[in-house]
């Protein structure tokens, strides 16, 4: 069946069964492949994207219930191609990844709690992530990234509230 | 070369250029690699531990929309040569899919080929397997028992290795000391678990004779073992090393995958993927780690310095072979630890049995034999009464005793145990982490300190080969470096081996950069298909700081040398008496001067400048040997990998005893891996070995149960530490350079995981060590912990009312 779907700011079209997730959907159909599968049964994270601006499980959601909602992928974040937003930076900043496998999913984690609250503490940002497994760095430089993304985005002299 | 202020861009603290990619969701894994007219393959599994396949029919799944093709076993083996074992095991045969009869549960047996992987799966669930069940095993001990039923009837037993090895006087050694102490400590079969399950896609083009092949793979000679497999020329194969690999840590192996995939490209003239889902990674993807039981007896004073130790390592492999029974081997080049044993005796036995194969884990056996030497040791301060840590410097080798032979013929090349654990009790106030576990103690709580100290190989060569297998005579593991500097002045180096999140172009170019005195940043790291490429053996064994490293180094050694001559030839003066410094070569005598961008436009246009016999051009390649390993074994000794790394763990643990549920309060490590080439990367795989490392020791096991059946198959069951579980990690660093390297440098890769077992073992022991209770079996879960302690507690009451 057709569905609707507002990926990164534009109206998408697609044909899909109704069966499909909306991970497979943003893979196969948009080529936003950014987006990975870990378990697909809702636990490891890798497929995080932002429904409306909350961090949430695309292996979990059927591309027919994802219509009328704002759905960001990773590719939605960089501002210009070559050019990485404040977080996405802070992790390259920390080093906070190794395969990158988890790491789009843990950058959405991260940059929906920075939406909400630019002072987090560190459990603010434990609790944040604790819904994406990383396998390669136990954290410690994912939890600095985030740190740091905070440090740098409160200091900015730019209005916030959108996507940065 | 020693570590020290003279290097610009190595250990300095530089961003890791990968990173870019990924955090922009810009990496190329194997499930992004776009074919045109892709089919997908979806694999039945079984559903017995153990049984003959009487039929199988596929009619109505062929049937099904979408469907190309099902494949069977007896088809597959018909086509193909049975997969790599280690050992000299030929009897041990297997396939990618089940011939005749299924060996564990889950094991694949057909595999459906569709449109869409949704419609292979559906397809998959029609074809009609009928099975006789046959006797199984899942036991470690009654698999070694000879009356068990064998896994591979030709073979005629489970047994695939049973090698005692001593080396030293070890009876009289025992006879000698005074103390004795024996027990038993079990590694449960956990693994690394990547979050990217195995994917392989392979294309096959009849007119060029060429089969394409993607995979998440990190392998030794993966290419040979698809040709092999094949029976098809290796420059019939082409494989792409410039696939992202979504982690690994070991098991990404996926050969019988590899050949499903290969075998059907051709089969069928389109390109066929197979991406395994969870399911069929937990429990079939053949990528378990270590199952491990030892018995440990240990020879000692009253001052508690250990003289010798005999152990016993009964590993249950799972139902086929491969490369896994070589992890009892490998341990064998760090078998004292770091301490000062004199003898040892060690009974190796790999045992069959009925469950998934194991493959490669991160340490390669080195973390449970970790365990087992770390738990004798704590249990040498309990029985003498010496605190643990005291213990522990008393049997550590010292500083001035390097290169250190050890009884099982390895050279340790460096190290300083006692400096490490100095700095680490300095910086976590050791005396003030007991007090704070007393007053936890005091509270109500369970609190415990654990500690491990141990050594991690690096610089894999794969000297346990021929060490357990005569057959074998493997002498060189090398890895190489190709360095161009085109025409317009430019360079491009090439590794030649996909990576799993290791950093190896950032570790190319700062050493190139290093060497070459340019920016790193200007470098261009490419990896060549295997068409392309030089020899290599994949980032295994702790190795590529080494061995990558190396061979960047000297390829960049070799470009610079050749540079000089260039020059000199231009200046009419020896080449000793021109200076190489940021590409520019001078004279001081004649005050003359060749720049880069002169080198280039020479080497690429004018010939008739050259030195005589000089080649045009600056390209450079070099294969790189492992340092020190060029021997085969004699006597059942052996050198095995050439650098030893140190870490020390320090760990203080606390749980409510009605919960059992482990928090841990304060995780320090000291760790010194000499010279660190970056050290975000270096910091990184310390943390997450310690992390996978709190997963092997409190949650992570593959359980199966007496029915032959895999419980923990999704990670709702297999539990992986979260960002609530890792708790913040202080590093204490150390550098004592290698003097087997370029740099100084050690390897880092398996860092953290090898003592973190052991040290959180520790710790639980030790807060319930009041209750006269230990725990002697790893995951230590935490109804395991609050079910001991409920039960401790009930007997002191039923002591008491007696």
């Amino acid at each position: 069946m057709k569905v609707k779907l507002n990926i990164n700011g534009q109206q998408r079209e697609a044909d899909v069964e109704p069966r499909k997730t909306l991970l497979d959907t943003l893979r196969e159909d948009f080529l936003l492949v950014g987006s990975h599968a870990g378990c697909e049964h809702g636990v490891c994270g890798a497929c995080t994207v932002l429904i409306d601006g909350e961090a949430s499980r695309s292996c979990l959601m059927f591309a027919v219930q994802a219509d009328g909602y704002e759905i960001t992928t990773i590719e939605g974040l960089a501002p210009a191609p070559g050019e990485l937003s404040v977080v996405q930076d802070a992790f390259c900043e920390t080093h906070g990844l190794q395969c990158g496998y988890c790491t789009p999913g843990m950058i959405l984690a991260g940059h929906a709690l920075l939406e909400r609250n630019d002072s987090p503490t560190r459990e603010d940002i434990v609790e944040a992530i604790s819904g994406n497994i990383c396998r390669c760095t136990g954290y410690g430089q994912i939890v600095e990234a985030i740190e740091f993304a905070a440090d740098r985005l409160r200091k900015a002299n730019t209005p916030r509230g959108g996507r940065s | 070369m020693s570590s020290g202020a003279h290097l610009k861009f190595v250990s300095s603290n530089r961003r890791v250029r990968e990173d870019r990619r990924f955090v922009a969701g810009q990496g190329r894994y194997v499930a992004d690699v776009a074919l045109e007219g892709l089919l997908h393959v979806a694999v039945l599994p079984s559903q017995h531990p153990a049984a003959r396949i009487v039929s199988i029919n596929t009619a109505e799944a062929m049937k099904m929309p979408g469907v190309h093709y099902v494949l069977t076993g007896e088809e597959l083996a018909k086509a193909t040569e049975p997969l790599m074992n280690g050992l000299d095991t030929p009897n041990v045969r297997r396939f990618p899919l089940a011939v005749g009869q299924v060996r564990y549960a889950g094991e694949w047996v057909v595999a459906v080929v569709a449109e869409s992987r949704a419609q292979a799966e559906d397809a998959a669930e029609k074809v009609k397997v009928e099975y006789e069940p046959l006797p199984y095993v899942i036991d470690s001990e009654e698999a070694y028992s000879p009356s068990s039923p064998p896994v591979h009837a030709e073979h005629g037993s489970n047994l695939l290795l049973d090698k005692t090895f001593v080396w030293g006087e070890v009876d009289k050694h025992f006879a000698e000391s005074p103390r004795h102490l024996s027990f038993r400590v079990v590694w449960g079969r956990n693994s690394t678990v990547p979050i990217e399950t195995f994917g392989v896609a392979a294309k096959w083009d009849p007119w060029r004779e060429i089969l394409d092949v993607w995979a998440s793979i990190q392998m030794p000679k993966f290419a040979d073992q698809i040709a092999r497999s094949l029976r098809i020329p290796l420059n019939n194969v082409r494989v792409h090393n410039d696939v992202d690999v979504g982690g690994s840590y070991g098991v990404k192996r996926g050969i019988k995958q590899s050949v499903i995939v290969s075998h059907l490209a051709r089969r069928l003239g389109r390109p066929v993927r197979l991406i395994e889902d969870r399911l069929d990674n937990m429990r079939a993807g053949d990528a378990h780690g270590p199952d491990r039981m030892f018995d440990v007896e240990v020879a000692f004073n009253d001052d508690g310095i250990v003289k010798s130790m005999k152990m016993r390592a009964l590993d249950n492999v799972g139902a086929y072979a491969g490369r896994s029974p070589f992890q009892l081997g490998k341990p064998i080049g760090a078998i004292v630890g770091p301490y000062k044993i004199q003898s040892v005796k060690y009974h190796a036995v790999a045992v069959t049995s009925n469950k998934a194969a194991q493959e490669a884990v991160r340490g390669f056996g080195q973390a449970p034999t970790n365990y087992a030497i770390e738990t004798a040791i704590d249990k040498v301060a309990a029985a003498v009464g010496l605190d643990r840590i005291e213990v522990r410097r008393r049997n550590f080798i010292r500083a001035e005793e390097f290169p250190y032979l050890i009884p099982s013929g390895t050279h340790y090349d460096s190290g300083d145990y006692h400096a490490v654990v100095a700095k680490v009790l300095a910086h976590a106030d050791y005396e003030g982490l007991m007090r704070e576990r007393d007053e936890l103690r005091a509270s109500g709580l369970c609190a415990g300190i654990g500690i491990s100290a141990c050594l991690e190989p690096s610089g894999g060569n794969s000297a346990f080969e021929p060490l357990l297998n005569e057959k074998n005579t493997t002498s060189t593991w090398m890895e190489s470096c190709r360095i161009n500097v085109d025409g317009l002045g430019f360079v491009t180096a090439t590794i030649h081996t996909p990576s799993s999140g290791q950093g190896h172009e950032t570790l190319a170019a700062t050493v190139i950069g290093e060497v070459l005195q340019i920016d790193p940043d200007q470098i261009r790291i490419v990896r060549p298909d295997t068409l392309s490429s030089l020899p290599s053996n994949s980032p295994v064994g702790s190795r590529m700081a080494i061995m990558l490293g190396g061979a960047a180094f000297h390829a960049a050694q070799k470009l610079k040398a050749k540079i000089v001559r260039l020059a000199a030839h231009q200046f009419g003066c020896a080449e000793n008496d021109v200076v190489y410094e940021g590409g520019t070569v001078s004279n001081a005598a004649s005050k003359k001067k060749l720049t880069w961008a002169e080198h280039v436009t020479i080497a690429h246009r004018n010939f008739h400048l050259l030195p005589e016999g000089m080649e045009p051009g600056l390209e450079v390649t070099h294969v790189m040997q492992v340092p020190t390993g060029t021997q085969l074994p004699k006597d059942g000794r052996v050198q095995m990998y050439p650098c030893h790394s140190f870490e020390f763990h320090l760990v203080l643990v606390a749980f409510d005893p009605e919960i059992g549920k482990p928090t841990i309060r304060r995780y320090v490590i000291g760790h010194d891996c000499g010279t660190v080439i970056n050290p975000r990367i270096v910091k990184g795989m310390t943390l997450g070995g310690i992390a996978h490392g709190i997963g092997a020791s409190l949650l992570e096991e593959f359980v199966y149960d007496s029915e032959g059946q895999m419980l923990t198959q999704s990670f709702m069951d297999y539990l992986l530490p979260s960002s609530h579980e890792v708790p913040h990690v202080e590093i204490v660093h150390h550098c004592t350079p290698s003097p087997f390297t370029v740099f100084g440098q050690k390897g880092s890769g398996e860092s953290g995981y090898l003592g973190a077992p052991a040290a959180i073992s520790g710790a639980i022991n030790d807060a319930v060590a009041p209750l006269g209770i230990s725990f002697a079996k790893l995951p230590i879960r935490i109804a395991a912990v609050s079910d001991a302690i409920a039960a401790a507690k009930d007997e002191n009451k039923n002591k008491e009312k007696a």
